[in-house]
């Protein structure tokens, strides 16, 4: 099987789908319009730029450019996990947590991969290193942005809860664990779920790209399996490390609640 | 006579500076405006919020202890006590006395069957009773009471007023109890401490 080369036409044909669509909606009156086709655009230009860079990439495959990348990558994820906070962390800490927890994660699991179980030469083989970090990269940073949220929300919520507890002599874990637990799991389940309806409702996307391109379909089954494996460790191991080092901040060395470290994100 | 709480030059974000002693045995009355800082003192004395200063139960100082033991001798009832399992014998300390809990809940008119009660179900007396029986099963030192009565009839209030009492007569533990209730607070007797403005201003002997 052959990969068929998409043209300048295909792609045009696309998208004037998606300006009927916008057409349709002015029409309408439902307002949606300007939104559909900015995004659209932004869509063509983002990813027309990614693919120049990684093209760039493959083409001077230098460990040193690749971990620049890495870093790019990772940066931008930290501050989204910071920017999807109602309540974040004040200072530094609001950046740190999510961007350390990710670090620790999902490139230890990225990392882990490469050497022992895809084994490309030399193991940051760009080909390989980048689409499989940005997968993992992806969804750890949803993980740790919906368990960071939950657990902020809820002890901000509960927090007579959590001081009547402390009241009762209860330590700070004993104290925030209901919570921790509600965090760690709104963190987790979108993976579970993705794992559990993976190719019942739908065919994972990495799966259907590897077929679209010709990859036998067991092959890319596999890939896609080793993947989604990947990325439950990763997520699952980023969201307990950012819920418990963020419980663990909410309060100080004499196991007070210090909710005075959090502070009202741009959305609330 | 032996302090039993000493307190220097206690200071938080809108408290203080000031000083407070408790005798072993001893009521301290505290009372003031709504806004003057009298739950904050309270909450700062059982290191709820952050709090300078010098702090000492029976000659120890606070920071020696671990928070965890420091709240289970200091023991703060809020106004409105916080309930979180679904029936009332989870919110108990793991190791409570089971005689000893018989003989608050007695006192304070309510019976054995009450440790099993659903939450839900409790009505807001009967929280700021069984709150009490709660924290004095942790065999506090010292009681830092919130208008403990605040949702009682005269009846239960006198019940409660009478177990505090016996309670500090027979442990020899201290209390500070906030009250805004002029009958109340001749009833109780003892000091009284006024608060205004986050200090100590009038300390009346009643």
């Amino acid at each position: 099987m052959e990969l068929i080369s998409l043209s300048a036409l295909d792609l045009s044909l696309a998208a004037l789908l998606v300006v009927a669509l916008a057409g349709l909606t002015v029409w309408a009156r439902m307002g949606l319009g300007r939104s559909l086709l900015i995004a659209g655009a932004r869509t063509v230009i983002q990813l027309l730029l990614v693919g120049l860079i990684l093209q760039t990439l493959f083409d001077h495959a230098q460990l040193g450019w690749v971990a620049l990348m890495a870093v790019i990558m990772l940066a931008v994820a930290g501050y989204e996990v910071m920017a999807r906070q109602q309540r974040r962390f004040a200072g530094l800490w609001g950046y740190g947590i999510g961007a350390v927890t990710m670090f620790i994660s999902a490139f230890a699991v990225t990392v882990l991969a490469l050497t022992t179980m895809v084994g490309p030469t030399p193991w940051w083989e760009p080909q390989y290193a980048i689409p499989l970090l940005g997968m993992l990269l992806g969804n750890t940073m949803t993980g740790i942005a919906l368990g960071l949220d939950r657990l902020t929300q809820t002890v901000w919520r509960e927090r007579r809860t959590i001081e009547g507890r402390l009241a009762m002599g209860a330590s700070w874990s004993e104290a925030v664990t209901t919570m921790r637990r509600e965090a760690a799991r709104s963190g987790l389940m979108p993976t579970i779920n993705a794992m559990a309806a993976a190719g019942i409702v739908s065919l994972p996307g990495m799966m259907t790209g590897q077929i679209l391109a010709g990859a036998p379909p067991v092959e890319a089954v596999k890939y896609q399996i080793l993947i989604m494996f990947l990325i439950t460790a990763g997520t699952g191991l980023g969201t307990l490390g950012a819920v418990w080092f963020a419980s663990r901040r909410l309060f100080d060395t004499r196991e007070r609640l210090r909710l005075d470290r959090l502070k009202a994100g741009r959305h609330s | 006579m032996d302090r039993l709480l000493d307190v220097r030059q206690l200071k938080t974000a809108h408290l203080g500076p000031l000083d407070l002693a408790l005798q072993p045995g001893e009521l301290v009355q505290v009372t003031g405006a709504s806004g003057s800082g009298k739950s904050l003192l309270l909450r700062a004395l059982a290191d709820l919020d952050p709090n300078t200063g010098e702090v000492m139960l029976n000659g120890q100082p606070r920071d020696a202890m671990a928070p965890v033991d420091w709240r289970r001798r200091v023991a703060y009832v809020p106004a409105e006590t916080a309930w979180w399992g679904e029936r009332v014998d989870e919110h108990l300390p793991v190791d409570f006395a089971r005689a000893a809990a018989l003989h608050l809940l007695e006192q304070v008119a309510l019976p054995e069957a009450s440790l099993g009660w659903e939450v839900e179900r409790l009505s807001s007396g009967e929280k700021q009773r069984l709150g009490l029986v709660r924290a004095l099963l942790n065999q506090p030192r010292v009681l830092l009471l919130d208008e403990p009565t605040a949702n009682l009839d005269l009846e239960n209030t006198k019940r409660i007023e009478r177990a505090v009492r016996g309670y500090l007569a027979e442990e020899d533990a201290a209390a500070l109890w906030v009250s805004h209730d002029t009958l109340q607070r001749q009833r109780l007797g003892g000091r009284i401490l006024t608060i205004a403005n986050g200090k100590l201003e009038v300390t009346a002997w009643n």
